[in-house]
């Protein structure tokens, strides 16, 4: 005798506040798991820790030098290119430094060559890091930091050098090689904190220089040291500091964005004739730009990139499989409160989605903490670089999404396992 | 008219090249707020029987129409479905979740019926309010007495406002007066119009019900009314 099938009562549902209660539930039982637990709970959540670790200290770390790198790209002028014996940022082997070591040096007669011939430059500028340490005046001295470099006129709009106060240097200050100098604005304002630093006297390295400018501050959003210097002649400094051993750059500044290319090649063609370079053999001298040097650092960054991802993908599946192993140890644990929870009404789904999320839930702790440990293990880069602290945000995310992926892909069959025990079996459980 | 209706339900069990008959064709019928009391011995079926119609367990052969629907077609969420809405179970052993305190055990079966929170609140704090543990919400089990660990499982089992209440030896872990009290509470139930059924061995437990039923081998062996 079958009775006939009834609608089922009316009873009101929200599937959402299902849910919700749902990944609640999961949150504060996974957390209660992770509580009673502590040691296996911290041996499990530590390979997820390390993989996502991983991948956030490198990217930070990445961010950070990009910033860096921009920075340093950022005090060039707009159209402008340098030329250097050495490149920029070098991620080969040694053979290739040997290469870089056996070039001759940029001379000033060589840039001097340059500064003439290039007809298609607006500006061109030679230039020298001498020293760097303490500088001082009568009223105060800073620390000992403070960067000496040699230029020509030309060097001061290739380098976007503004004058703020007084004048840049001139042809005469290079030919008699004078003992005069431009500062930095915030080295002007230290070593002349009541007045104007014209006219005034500074210490550098033993000798006495006359402050004839003062240069505007720079952008202070992008770093602290970018006016921490002093600008001399570039004479002065080779009479000083010598010049034999000494390789020079040359900033060269084009006429307009449509004429940077041809600046580019007649540059070399001036360069490549006065150094004696063979016809079809390689240039004995890089030339680099904003864009060279961008493209240089994301084919390293693409490298060390791919080595991240080996790594961490290691650390996460090793991570993955501790927890299928801590899921499955918990799923015989609670044999019972399956069988209680099935009791009451649970279904097959329900279960399932509380033990998939207790197995996110256990990944995003080990996530979290690897993001932080991550973000900080970073920015040890930006604080050797003093560039600002970066936070990658868009890496943030990406871990913790791979962070659920594992717990997903690898709580699931914990999860099954759960979910298609008996219910009496399990309620019999002890 | 029957609230539960059993027809020639068997239920088999398979060990090794044995089978054991925990229930051999049992007919029966439970009318709405009746107050049943199943005994028999060690191993006769009483467990089974309760299963079979808190819908725990399906039966081998026989149908089984529990509020005018055929339970014995009903797949495996369908099921969970009828446990959650028209079943509340209470245990020999509680059976309640550790780590939870009493108001989150309560609370469980509404967050499987999607009931929204301040509704699962409000009916939460009025079913332990109603088992006198108002002021013991926030306990865990191993923090409360065996006689509040069975009013929560009771203030459990009620709450979802269920169609039957089934108790298998509610009294079993409890000493005589603890037991006592919670029969209070079942006798309380049933005046409310509760339908009860409870499995026991004590014949001082069975004589709170109305009527008792006997079962001996899988077997009914008496029914009767009680006065
Ligand atoms: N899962 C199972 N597998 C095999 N046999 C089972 C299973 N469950 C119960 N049985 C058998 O079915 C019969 C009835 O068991 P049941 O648990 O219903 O007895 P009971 O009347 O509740 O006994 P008790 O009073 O001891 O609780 C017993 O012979 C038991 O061995
Ligand atoms: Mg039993």
């Amino acid at each position: 005798m079958t009775a006939p099938a009834t609608q089922p009562r009316v009873v009101r549902r929200y599937p959402g506040s299902l849910l919700l209660a749902e990944i609640k539930e999961s949150f504060f039982m996974a957390m209660g798991a992770l509580a009673a637990h502590k040691l296996r709970s911290a041996l499990t959540l530590l390979g997820v820790l390390v993989g996502v670790f991983s991948i956030i200290v490198v990217m930070t770390a990445m961010r950070v030098l990009q910033r860096n790198i921009e920075n340093d790209l950022s005090r060039l002028g707009s159209q402008t290119f340098q030329i250097r014996k050495w490149p920029a940022v070098y991620f080969g082997g040694p053979e290739g430094f040997e290469k870089f070591w056996r070039r001759k040096n940029i001379t000033l007669a060589q840039g001097r060559a340059v500064m003439d011939k290039a007809t298609l430059a607006l500006n061109v500028g030679l230039e020298s890091n001498f020293w760097s340490g303490e500088v001082s005046s009568r009223y105060d001295k800073s620390p000992p930091n403070v960067g000496l470099i040699g230029a020509t006129p030309g060097g001061f709009p290739a380098r976007n050098w503004i004058i703020g106060e007084g004048r840049g240097l001139n042809d005469t200050d290079v030919d008699s090689a004078k003992d005069v100098c431009i500062l930095g604005y915030r080295l002007a304002t230290l070593l002349f904190p009541l007045g104007s630093a014209l006219g005034e006297r500074v210490k550098i390295d033993g000798i006495n220089y006359t402050v004839i400018g003062v240069l505007e501050e720079k952008g202070a959003a992008l770093g602290g040291d970018q006016d921490n210097f002093a600008v001399i002649p570039l004479t002065t400094g080779l009479n000083r500091y010598g010049a034999i051993w000494r390789s020079l750059s040359i900033l060269v500044q084009a006429r307009d964005q449509a004429a940077y290319d041809d600046t580019v090649e007649q540059v070399r063609g001036i360069l490549r004739a006065i150094r004696k370079v063979q016809p079809g053999a390689e240039d004995d001298f890089e030339v680099f730009s904003n864009d060279s040097l961008i493209e240089q650092f994301k084919n390293f960054t693409f490298t060390v990139r791919i080595g991240v991802a080996v790594i961490s993908s290691i650390a996460l599946v090793a991570a993955g499989i501790g927890i299928m192993n801590i899921m499955l140890v918990s799923v015989t644990e609670r044999t019972r409160e399956i069988g209680i929870r099935r009791a009451i009404g649970a279904k097959k789904r329900n279960i399932m989605t509380q033990f998939i999320m207790e197995a996110i839930v256990l990944c995003e702790v080990g996530g979290a903490i690897g993001v932080a440990l991550g973000i900080a293990g970073g920015n040890l880069t930006a604080y050797f670089f003093e560039v600002p602290p970066v936070i990658p945000l868009d890496w943030v995310m990406i871990g913790l999404l791979i962070c659920s992926v594992v717990g997903i892909v690898f709580g699931t069959y914990p999860a099954f396992k759960a979910a298609n025990l008996d219910p009496i079996d399990s309620l019999r459980y002890e | 008219m029957s609230l539960i209706h059993l027809e020639k339900v068997t239920r088999r069990y398979q060990m090794g090249g044995e089978t054991i008959h925990a229930l051999r064709e049992v007919s029966f019928t439970i009318a709405r707020g009746e107050y049943v009391a199943i005994m028999g011995p060690s191993g006769s079926g009483k467990s089974t029987l309760m299963n079979i119609i808190g819908c725990l367990d399906t039966a081998t052969s026989g149908t089984y129409v529990l509020n005018d629907v055929n339970v014995s077609e009903m797949d495996d969420n369908q099921l969970a479905e009828v446990r959650n809405k028209e079943i509340g179970f209470v245990f020999q052993t509680f059976n309640l979740l550790p780590r939870a305190n009493a108001f989150h055990n309560v609370e469980l079966p509404l967050i499987y019926a999607g009931i929204s929170a301040e509704e699962r609140r409000r009916v939460t704090v009025e079913a332990l309010t109603s088992v006198g543990l108002a002021d013991r919400m926030t306990h865990k089990p191993n923090e409360m007495s065996g006689g509040q660990r069975q009013r929560v499982a009771v203030a459990r089992a009620l709450v979802n406002h269920p169609s039957i209440l089934l108790a298998d030896e509610p009294t079993g872990n409890l000493d005589t007066k603890t037991g006592e009290e919670i029969m209070g509470v079942f006798e309380e139930l049933s005046r409310q119009g509760n339908t009860i059924i409870l499995v026991t061995h004590e014949e001082d437990i069975a004589r709170h019900a109305r009527r008792i039923v006997r079962i001996r081998d899988g077997l009914i062996a008496s029914d009767e009314a009680r006065r």
